[in-house]
């Protein structure tokens, strides 16, 4: 049953002594009584100002204040504007101009996120071993679309048009990385998948490998035709051997069938994929360190310039693409650019599939329009914050991804907007902290991950991630001294700027934010020396 | 006491891995995980073997035992030691972290006895920490074997462990 309403109750201090606690019970009893719980998301808001008018109750996607809202004007609310859909007037919030700290909510007024699947669509649905079943939930239609009705040229420009940008983090326009690799000389010209998925708190790719499996076979095959490749990679990582399988008996399959191989649908074109998998390393999702991989070495990245597209596979012209992103393309075709125009926003174009994961009450994964908010995911898709607990931070975008504290959780989930408020959203992993996370203790599970996986090439990332390393270390232990957050800050930022792949690069972002948002919680880790959340093991000397 | 590995059949993983990935530098990973699935890590004798098959001086293609040396120590699902009779591949990134997954590590180390990067000395267990592994929405999450176990609570890891011989 679709979420019809997302009703919000104050529970900030002030709005409990008012008795918001009496006004969350009844809305909870009668809810059950009026027999609509199903369409209703019932949570709570804890960051509203202090008004004479709390508690207040706000119900969107009407965008409406009620307040000051008593336990007996709640069988109101439900029967007038829950069931018969009429806002209720007399119990209006008296605004006196706009509040900053509601001031989402009439950018969030209209339709409620509702998911729309479009790379998830047959996940779940279809047997993912049988090619009949895809066949008949439109299976092939996009590559036959392509291969007897466009060239490639216009299979290029109806990426373009679409709009799709890259979903492994990077957000690359799709349709201009294929166009460089069109015009670029040498042959032949490959074209790979990335399903190295390896960002921690990310499976989404996964979920599209193992459920529908050839929708990436179709999908690599209409890019090597876009882009006049007849052979096609799929690294996939070798913690994945069950979609390796599927992928296995897909590219079998389609064989058999004749939609991949030579002369497909009966055309002057042949295609042949490769599966390759890879043996555990999180850096083999660099597409240079991917690229050396199956080319039999350590997964190093390549300086670049020059990219794939002009010296990739071999030293060829590659297309890298993640799995997601290829996902989005037989849709495309198959309903063209006009049609996938209608999700999202003009500069974040279509759906993104995002994990859920945390201190939420449900994890899992969705796939939305571009442009829900974080207390929109954790509300309607999480179910609220596990036992009740305040939200502190969301990581966006996996370990290499942005600290999101509470206060921006209203930002709208975009390429633009996330990039304006100083954040990423990168793969689309969704890590939900409560204030029960110590920031250091976080930040050094994070290091670790990052000095761990360096490959060693250069030496800002291989030092850099050691050092930082061992001073997170330090302060967790309580022997660090504020000079140290110095030092902390001033590596981050020449990893940053000067290591020679997105690992390093990405590295120290999280650390940097938490130094940003969190450094009073960070400094008493110093100067007490105490874990205000009492997780570092911090041992004070006692007092001679 | 485990058998120890002929050389027999060292060559002869080596040579259906040759025939299905091809005698060529780009299948140097696969036919070294192939190695490795059937014997749990890769033995001495492999590198000498894979030399000599994936060897062509008309084209220049000759691989050297820095080079596969090189190529088996870089990936973590490779092992160059001989591991446990089980091997508990527990993840140790922030999602795992962030869920509960202090505790059961903890929980882990105190009822195999041993550390993350040890073998115990009975042989039956190794104990290695990983970076995540994909499923972390049921987070904490560990691997034994090929056995995959999710929401795991420090008071079931007893149990888990119970299961194995």
């Amino acid at each position: 049953m679709a979420i019809r309403f997302m009703v919000l109750i104050s529970n900030d201090p002030a709005s409990m002594e008012r008795g918001a606690g009496a006004v969350l019970q009844a809305f909870q009893d009668h809810l059950v009584k009026s027999g609509i719980t199903d369409t209703v998301s019932l949570n709570t808001i804890s960051d509203l100002p202090n008004r004479e008018d709390l508690p207040m109750v706000i119900i969107y996607p009407e965008a409406v204040v009620y307040g000051p809202v008593k336990p007996e004007d709640v069988h109101v609310i439900i029967e007038e504007h829950l069931v018969k859909g009429n806002i209720v007037p007399g119990l209006l919030a008296v605004m006196h101009g706009p509040i900053p700290e509601v001031s989402w909510l009439s950018n969030r007024k209209g339709a409620l996120p509702a998911q729309k699947r479009i790379v998830l669509e047959r996940a779940g649905v279809i047997d993912p071993e049988s090619i009949e079943d895809y066949i008949v939930h439109d299976g092939f239609l996009a590559l036959g679309k392509a291969l007897t009705e466009m060239t490639p040229a216009d299979v290029v420009g109806e990426v373009e048009k679409a709009g799709l940008q890259g979903r492994g983090g990077a957000g690359f326009p799709t349709g201009r990385k294929w166009s460089f690799v069109v015009s670029a000389p040498g042959e032949p010209k490959y074209v790979i998948c990335n399903a190295d998925e390896s960002e921690p708190g990310t499976f989404k790719d996964r979920l599209i490998l193992e459920g529908d499996p050839f929708s990436i076979i179709e999908a690599i095959t209409i890019a090597g035709y876009a882009v006049g490749a007849q052979e096609g990679y799929i690294y996939i990582r070798g913690e994945y051997p069950l979609a390796y399988r599927r992928l296995e008996n897909a590219i079998a399959q389609a064989e058999t069938y004749g939609l991949l191989g030579n002369q497909i649908f009966g055309r002057n074109f042949d295609f042949h994929i490769h599966l390759h998998a890879g043996a555990g390393a999180y850096i083999c999702g660099e597409e240079t360190a991917l690229i050396e991989s199956i080319e039999g070495k350590r997964g190093m990245p390549r300086a670049r310039p020059p990219y794939p597209p002009t010296y990739g596979l071999f030293g060829r012209p590659t297309v890298v693409n993640n799995v997601e992103t290829l996902a989005n393309v037989p849709p495309i075709i198959r309903n063209g650019a006009a049609w996938y125009h209608q999700f999202g926003s003009p500069k974040s174009v279509g759906t993104k599939v995002y994990t859920i994961l945390g201190n939420v009450n449900f994890t899992g994964l969705i796939e939305v329009p571009m442009g829900i908010t974080l207390r929109e995911v954790i509300n309607i898709y999480g179910k609220g914050m596990k036992n009740g607990a305040k939200l502190k931070l969301v990581q966006t975008g996996g370990s290499s991804g942005s600290i999101v504290p509470a206060s921006l959780q209203d930002t709208p989930m975009d390429f633009e907007s996330f990039r304006k408020a100083g954040a990423s959203l990168g793969s689309g992993a969704l890590l939900v902290c409560d204030d029960q996370t110590c920031v250091v203790d976080l930040a050094k599970t994070l290091m670790q991950f990052f000095r761990f996986e360096c490959c060693g090439k250069c030496t800002p990332c291989r030092i850099g991630t050691l050092k930082s390393y061992e001073i997170i270390k330090k302060i967790s232990e309580g022997k660090a001294e504020l000079s140290d957050l110095d030092l902390l800050q001033n590596l981050g930022a020449i990893m940053t700027e000067v290591s020679n792949c997105g690992l390093g690069q990405t590295a120290s972002t999280a650390a940097l934010d938490i130094l940003k948002h969190f450094r009073g919680e960070v400094e008493a880790h110093i100067t007490s020396p105490a874990c205000p959340v009492g997780v570092c093991p911090i041992v004070v000397a006692a007092p001679v | 006491m485990t058998k120890a590995i002929t050389e027999d059949e060292v060559v002869s993983v080596i040579e259906k891995a040759v025939q299905e990935h091809g005698a060529a530098r780009e299948a140097v990973i696969p036919i070294l995980s192939a190695v490795n699935h059937a014997f749990g890590f890769i033995p001495r004798e492999a590198f000498s073997e894979i030399r000599r098959l994936v060897h062509d001086p008309e084209t220049g293609l000759f691989l050297a035992d820095s080079q596969l040396y090189s190529v088996a120590s870089f990936y973590q699902l490779l092992s160059l030691s001989k591991l446990g009779r089980h091997v508990v591949r527990f993840c140790e990134s922030a999602p795992c972290h962030v869920m509960g997954g202090r505790e059961v590590i903890q929980t882990l180390e105190d009822e195999l006895g041993i550390t993350p990067g040890e073998t115990s000395i009975d042989n039956k267990w190794s104990l290695i920490m990983t970076s995540c592994l994909g499923i972390c929405s049921v987070g904490p999450v560990f691997i034994v074997d090929e056995d995959v176990y999710g929401n795991i609570s420090p008071e079931q890891v007893h149990e888990i462990l119970e299961l194995y011989e």
